[in-house]
């Protein structure tokens, strides 16, 4: 079965972040990490493959420095690799991203599609769906197990009781939670090997896609401010442990918060 | 194609396709927005008028029904296709939703098949640039930042709206809403739900709860929990966890809260054995009080909580079950 895993390269959540001019997040300022989510895609990703065989090629859409991303995936036993690179997509919307992820997939020869839920950056939770419905696919969104059997793929789904079983046919897209699996760490002879993967670069111009109908110029949406959010607090710290539950439901019923 | 002035709402019903508090907090925000105009409704259900009269009080003045007995059986599918038909009926200048999962693979779907703007996590609304003069606030990266978003295009636009960000308004005698019969041609690939599993002490859901209790790998294993959910039923308050403690497998996925769980913002988050790593941090950090109970007085959580309580969990939280058990009422 093969298997197509999408990623995306995400500025590092643990470091400062700043903006620039147009309220774009300054890039250039911060590293660029795997999308945590997508540890866990490509994991489930590699784990399918272990048990049904064929291929997991992994897809990115960024710029060229998101290679190193990429090699990262392809070091823990990743295939090989699609990068759509073009400077015109920088700062691409939900929707031009999903034209684009689609247009590439439709290249590639695949059962399955895998997405991490979301993403630490945009945190959208939506282009599964959205690439799903380019391809004219069923979704299955949000698993925190996945099975694939008998020409159907079957994920858990957790609900505000308990969790839902569900189902669709083969192809199908899915999108996982970072709970399904523990991500492998690369070693260093996947590392190794990593480096003579192949690694296709698309441009828009391969994909047949206008570069007008992607980008900044093409967004729904538009950011008018941007502000920081004073979360600074002055903790009170109390240390008598004997003393410690009747001091917190004094302190919770001085707050009303109980 | 130039819109209307109607804003649509669409229904979150639960399994049993009763309405969820959130589509009441969307309708009373709708009406506001709308100030006199339409505010419609869809409703995806075996029978949606028999809402009409509810959802008229806090604001529907047009109920889009759309009868099934099976929306509940499908992940997103045929309701992408309803949510596609009612915009196409109402033509409206915005579409509010409730920013959960179903929503977001409804979104997902319509945004790419219809080419629409989307914002989702939105908590506020406010005046501004924007297509049609309504724009969003929206708390991104963990909370650490607030962007004010607008639309760029003249046509309908979807809104994820966080569930717990508008007031309710309810005004008893509304005038019924018209009721607007929908054909749904459904031709979204579906997903089928096959069963559905009712988990025991799964309470109340994390991102709706007022108060969160949190355990950590402090709890030392598994059963230990059980100190954090007698806490949380005393409070009545949902259980959260770490990644650290899901990934020990001690606790499922949905209760992680942090970087790759649920950023929630409860009046209280009450972390017990979590030392407050970054990654639990950006999931928990806006929450309105925060208190700590850990031992080791270094652990980072006390450099942001309200209140830091250094010592043994295990002596602090059955006596503080105790106590507001007894400040409640509460026999046992």
């Amino acid at each position: 079965m093969n298997i197509v895993v999408c990623v995306k390269e995400t500025p590092d959540t643990t470091a400062e972040k700043k903006f620039t001019a147009d309220l774009r997040l300054d890039r250039s300022a911060v590293a660029g990490v795997i999308n945590p989510y997508d540890e866990y895609s490509v994991e489930e990703a590699l784990q399918q493959k272990e048990k049904l065989g064929g291929e997991v090629t992994v897809l990115t859409m960024g710029p060229s420095r998101a290679e190193e991303s990429i090699r990262k995936a392809l070091a823990v036993g990743a295939d090989r690799a699609v990068l759509v690179s073009d400077p015109a997509l920088a700062d691409s919307d939900l929707v031009a991203t999903a034209r684009v992820i689609a247009a590439a997939l439709k290249k590639m020869s695949f059962e399955l599609v895998i997405f991490g839920q979301t993403s630490t950056d945009s945190s959208g939770g939506m282009l599964a769906a959205a690439v799903a419905e380019l391809l004219g696919l069923p979704a299955l969104t949000v698993a925190n197990k996945l099975e694939v059997e008998a020409g159907k793929a079957r994920i858990q789904r957790s609900t505000d009781h308990g969790y839902d079983v569900v189902e669709a046919p083969l192809p199908c897209v899915v999108s996982v939670v970072s709970g399904i699996n523990l991500p492998r760490y690369p070693a260093l002879k996947g590392i190794m090997q990593a480096k003579k993967k192949e690694l296709l670069s698309y441009s828009l111009a391969d994909l047949g896609i206008d570069p007008a109908s992607v980008g900044s110029s093409s967004k729904g949406t538009k950011v008018n401010t941007a502000s920081r959010v004073s979360l600074s607090r002055t903790p009170e710290i109390f240390k008598d442990a004997e003393r410690a539950a009747v001091y917190i439901a004094d302190y919770l019923e001085r707050k009303k918060l109980i | 194609m130039a819109s209307n002035n109607e804003i649509l709402v669409v229904a979150e019903l639960t399994q049993e396709y009763q309405p969820k508090k959130v589509t009441f907090e969307l309708l009373s925000e709708a009406k506001r927005l709308a100030g006199g105009g339409t505010v419609g409704i869809l409703v995806l259900a075996p029978d949606p008028t028999s809402m009409a009269a509810k959802l008229a009080e806090y604001g529907a003045t047009k109920l889009y029904a759309a009868a099934g007995n099976d929306w509940a059986k499908e992940v997103a599918g045929s309701a992408t296709d309803a949510v596609e038909a009612a915009i196409k009926a109402a033509n409206p200048k915005l579409v509010l939703m409730a920013s959960g999962v179903n929503g977001r693979d409804v979104a997902g779907r319509l945004a790419a098949r219809l080419g629409l703007g989307v914002l989702w996590d939105a908590t506020a609304t406010a005046e501004g640039e924007s297509s049609n003069g309504i724009t969003f606030n929206v708390p991104i990266w963990g909370g650490t930042y607030t962007v004010n978003s607008g639309f760029t295009r003249d046509e309908a636009v979807l809104a994820l709206c966080k569930p717990g960000s508008f007031d309710l308004a309810r005004s008893e005698g509304a005038a019924p809403a018209e009721v607007v019969n929908l054909n749904v041609e459904r031709k979204t690939p579906s997903a089928l739900i096959v069963q559905s599993v009712q988990e025991e002490g799964v309470g109340v859901s994390l991102e709706e709860a007022s108060t969160v209790v949190s355990g950590g790998r402090g709890l030392g294993k598994p059963e230990n929990f059980a100190l954090v959910e007698d806490l949380a039923k005393v409070l009545g308050a949902a259980v959260g966890t770490t990644r650290a403690v899901v990934d020990e497998g001690w606790r499922p996925y949905n209760q992680q809260i942090g970087q790759t769980g649920k950023t929630i913002k409860p009046k209280l988050y009450l972390a017990v054995g979590i030392s407050g790593a970054i990654q639990h941090k950006v999931g928990m950090q806006t929450s309105e009080t925060i208190v700590a109970i850990n031992k080791d007085a270094d652990a980072p959580i006390f450099e942001f909580a309200d209140l830091g309580v250094v010592g043994d969990l295990f002596k602090i939280l059955p006596a503080l079950t105790e106590e507001l058990k007894r400040r409640k009422g509460i026999a046992g």
